[in-house]
């Protein structure tokens, strides 16, 4: 009966987002104050009947209904509590239905908290959100119904894939559809202001929290992603350019560049096609990998249940609303205005670059994924493209990224003396540039001219940051502007610009010293015995057998010292999970500031000798720290006390529009 | 209007992509053809299923044209191919053998009992030696064998009404006609 219930509320959803989709459109477009007004709540009520159905699905999983098919597939009475929560998206349907719900909750919270928004507007947003909706509704109700039955009903369920059962993965997808989903509400705001022909600086002030919310949850999907795979794959990997991976990154990347080009827009007015033209291939690429994952067109360590006549759906789905959109885009485009004019030297110049920048490492990450396809397609055989590839690419593109990332936030928006500029920064050039040698000439190491560019990099930002900060504090109005910041919890966009690029500076560091300083080795061990790596002595104490919930694991223990210091103490371990057989590896992780240490368990080889895999990982935390500041950075932004003005109607006009020159901050 | 063109290269390229996708539907990215075709098939003898004390091996399978399907009751897709596997049976002729692939006699005999046991005979494979051998990486999988044991097609997922009609039947009789 509940299942039933999940359904029909599903069915009810659906038809709400056909009303949403319809109604207030087109009563934008007629002027009927009646029709426009249906759009708030029935955006709120689609979403309580997809939450409704959503829960219908968790309850079916906490109740071991396997007389519904999917939850037959991926739950287990055994299965924890949590993993049986996650279980709901841990596979196609339900992680299809967790998807409804997040962009029906953000259309729900675009009706709730745009108060301030023009009525026609909000309804052409929220109507433009509903026909997304619509084409997700219809895929999950005609392709893939997660409340489906099956008979006879089966005494046991499947089991949640193993992989999944680890607490990072239980959030990753969530988070990742959040950011995922959330560039529709950019792209919403795009399409109506298309339709209205009013491509302003109001758009983009309405449309940048948004955006930036999305795109610091897409960050934190990313780095949950890439900690989980380092944790449960057993190689001591963050990131492998699966398909899977690129079908987030491509997205980031775009919404990267949206929420710089969106800074131009409203401060300036300038960029506004360009801006538009983001928004819509953010959203856009967020479906694109949604078709790469689902469709079983690209081979992926994460692929799901690959089922062309679901591909197909998604497909037309895809031509119909990237299409549609790019259709839309090329008849109003040319009757945009330009905005403000700038110097060749300027900000404007500076965020465009590295807005071309992101978009060319974006499509070569769109041609590496899809050259798989392209090849077979034209009849070329069979390739793979791996490692070499994308990181060539980084390699090539990533410095020049930084050095305008470094030049950026000492720039005078329209015109900058380029003397000035130069008296400015040279010192941080020097600086960079010593630090850089110092790290990569054989001094302290062997040398290594990756670990010498990345240290200049990273320093070159440092350099270039502090510059700022300590220009903004030299005058006294700056010094004002900087407490009076800090009082009103405002001028996050500035602040968040600091953190999040001082992320990006910690992030390089993280991977070019994990990636080239990393050492590893597999070896046989047999109990008592002990392997040196890195001056670790890593000691092998033998391997017990436990018991856990739903599987058994062999669990080792490794008791590392370095001289006469006992350094850790770790358990890796090795499950196999009842019900799908397969072997886990569980890495056992001494975590560090400047360096992890990693064990996985191989194979047992007999007389209770094991092969193990020892890893020395040098500033691999550095990464996700990284990564984590990047995403804070962006919620500081958001968090910008301008924009909560902007949502209340009764501080209309709070703060002057020459105000934020004073903040030479391109918020990220 | 040349202005205005440039506006369409958004969508140019899109459609070009979609085209793109559109012919990548029709493609089969895990089609990489198995090592195993045009080989002998691999050596094996296992217990079979049903019976504990008698052995199936690969002898059992020469002479004629034969199909191994590769199955576990942990696998949710051999289930939804069991039945096209029964409506093969009882519609052809046909010589088919299941390799039980890591899996538990109990309730792999229940499953045989409950669903209906469209094969010859069963290999029960319980830790995957045999398995490993012949290249599976994921249930279902079927192979085909000519008359002389020589492997000459490899099915990798459930076998469907369609799959069978369009390539599995017209394989068989074609290598029906084949000399011994």
């Amino acid at each position: 009966m509940i299942p039933e219930l999940g359904h029909f509320a599903l069915i009810l959803s659906l038809c709400l987002a056909l009303v949403l989709a319809i109604f207030p459109m087109v009563g934008s477009l007629t002027n009927t104050p009646a029709w426009i007004a249906l759009a708030r709540p029935t955006a709120i009520g689609q979403f309580c009947f997809t939450l409704l159905a959503f829960a219908c699905l968790v309850y079916a999983f906490l109740t071991n209904d396997f007389s519904v098919a999917y939850v037959a597939q991926n739950g287990n009475t055994l299965l924890p509590t949590i993993y049986k929560i996650s279980a709901v998206w841990g596979a196609h349907e339900g992680s299809l239905l967790l998807w409804a719900l997040i962009l029906t909750g953000w259309t729900t919270a675009v009706a709730l908290f745009s108060r301030k928004l023009p009525d026609v507007m909000l309804a052409r947003v929220l109507s433009v959100m509903g026909m997304v909706s619509i084409g997700f509704m219809s895929f999950l109700l005609f392709t893939s119904n997660p409340f489906a039955r099956v008979f006879p009903v089966p005494a046991q369920g499947g089991d949640l894939n193993p992989l999944l059962q680890d607490p990072g993965l239980a959030i990753h997808p969530p988070m990742l559809y959040m950011g995922y989903v959330g560039m529709s509400v950019a792209f919403s705001f795009a399409i109506a202001a298309l339709i209205g022909g009013k491509l302003d600086a109001t758009w983009a002030r309405w449309t940048r929290p948004w955006t930036t919310v999305a795109w610091v949850f897409l960050t934190i999907g990313i780095t949950l992603g890439s900690w989980w795979a380092y944790n449960e794959l057993g190689w001591g990997g963050w990131w492998f350019w699966d398909p899977v991976e690129n079908a987030s990154f491509m997205p980031w990347l775009a919404a990267t560049a949206l929420v710089h080009s969106l800074a131009v827009t409203e401060k300036r007015g300038a960029f506004k096609r360009w801006t538009v033209l983001l928004s819509l291939l953010a959203f856009s690429l967020s479906l694109l990998g949604t078709f790469l994952v689902r469709s079983g067109v690209l081979t992926s360590v994460h692929s799901f249940a690959a089922d062309p006549a679901r591909g197909l759906f998604i497909l037309v789905f895809l031509s119909i609303v990237i299409g549609g959109s790019l259709l839309l885009y090329a008849w109003r485009a040319p009757d945009v205005t330009s905005g403000g004019r700038f110097d060749l030297l300027s900000r404007e110049t500076l965020l465009l670059g590295n807005n071309l920048l992101l978009v060319v490492i974006d499509a070569f990450i769109v041609l590496g994924t899809l050259a798989p396809l392209i090849y077979d397609a034209m009849g070329w055989g069979k390739i793979s493209v791996g490692f070499p590839w994308f990181t060539t690419m980084f390699v090539i593109f990533t410095p020049f990224l930084v050095l305008i990332m470094g030049l950026g936030p000492l720039t005078r928006w329209k015109h900058q003396d380029p003397a000035q500029l130069a008296r400015q920064m040279k010192i941080a050039l020097a600086v960079a540039i010593a630090a850089g040698l110092i790290a990569g000439l054989p001094i302290l190491h062997g040398g290594s001219w990756q670990a010498g560019l990345a240290v200049a990099l990273s320093v070159w930002l440092l350099a270039s940051l502090t510059l700022s900060l300590r220009q903004r504090g030299r005058t006294l109005d700056g010094v004002r502007d900087w407490l009076k910041s800090f009082r009103n919890r405002g001028g996050g966009s500035y602040y968040g610009m600091i953190v999040a690029h001082l992320g990006v500076a910690v992030f390089i560091i993280g991977i070019t010293f994990a990636t080239q300083f990393s050492q590893q080795e597999d070896v046989r061990l047999s109990p008592g015995q002990s392997y040196t790596l890195a001056g670790y002595a890593f000691r092998f104490d033998g391997v017990k057998s436990v018991p856990g919930p739903n599987y058994r694991a062999d669990r080792g223990t490794i008791t590392i010292t370095r001289g006469t210091d006992q350094v850790a103490t770790l358990h890796p371990e090795k499950r196999t999970y009842t019900v799908q057989t397969k072997p886990m590896t569980e890495s056992g992780i001494d975590i560090g500031v400047f360096r992890d240490l990693y064990v996985s368990m191989g194979e047992s080889l007999g007389d209770g000798d094991w092969s193990l895999r020892l890893y020395y990982k040098p500033f691999v935390r550095w990464i996700w720290l990284g990564g984590i500041m990047i995403a804070i950075g962006g919620l500081l932004a958001a968090l910008d006390r301008r924009y909560r003005i902007a949502l209340q109607p009764q501080a209309e006009t709070a703060q002057p529009a020459g105000k934020q020159h004073l903040a030479p901050g391109v918020s990220t | 209007m040349t202005r205005h063109l440039r506006y369409l290269v958004p969508l140019g390229l899109f459609a070009l992509l979609a085209l793109l996708l559109m012919r990548g539907l029709s493609l089969d990215p895990k089609l990489v053809p198995s090592p195993l075709i045009g080989k002998p098939m691999p050596a094996f003898s296992l217990t079979r299923l049903e019976n504990p004390q008698a052995t199936l091996s690969d002898a059992d399978l020469k002479g004629k044209v034969s199909i191994l399907n590769v199955w576990a009751t942990w696998c949710v897709s051999c289930r939804a191919e069991h039945q096209t596997l029964l409506q093969l049976v009882k519609s052809h002729q046909v010589n088919l053998y299941g390799l039980d692939y890591k899996d538990n006699r109990d309730d792999a005999q229940r499953w045989l009992q409950l669903l209906g046991n469209p094969y010859l005979a069963n290999a029960f494979d319980e830790n995957g030696r045999v398995g490993i051998n012949w290249g599976v990486y994921g249930t279902p999988e079927t192979f085909i064998m000519d008359k002389r044991g020589i492997i000459r097609h490899k099915h990798i997922g459930p076998l469907t009404p369609e799959v069978l009609s369009s390539e599995i039947l017209p394989l068989i009789a074609k290598l029906e006609a084949e000399p011994q």
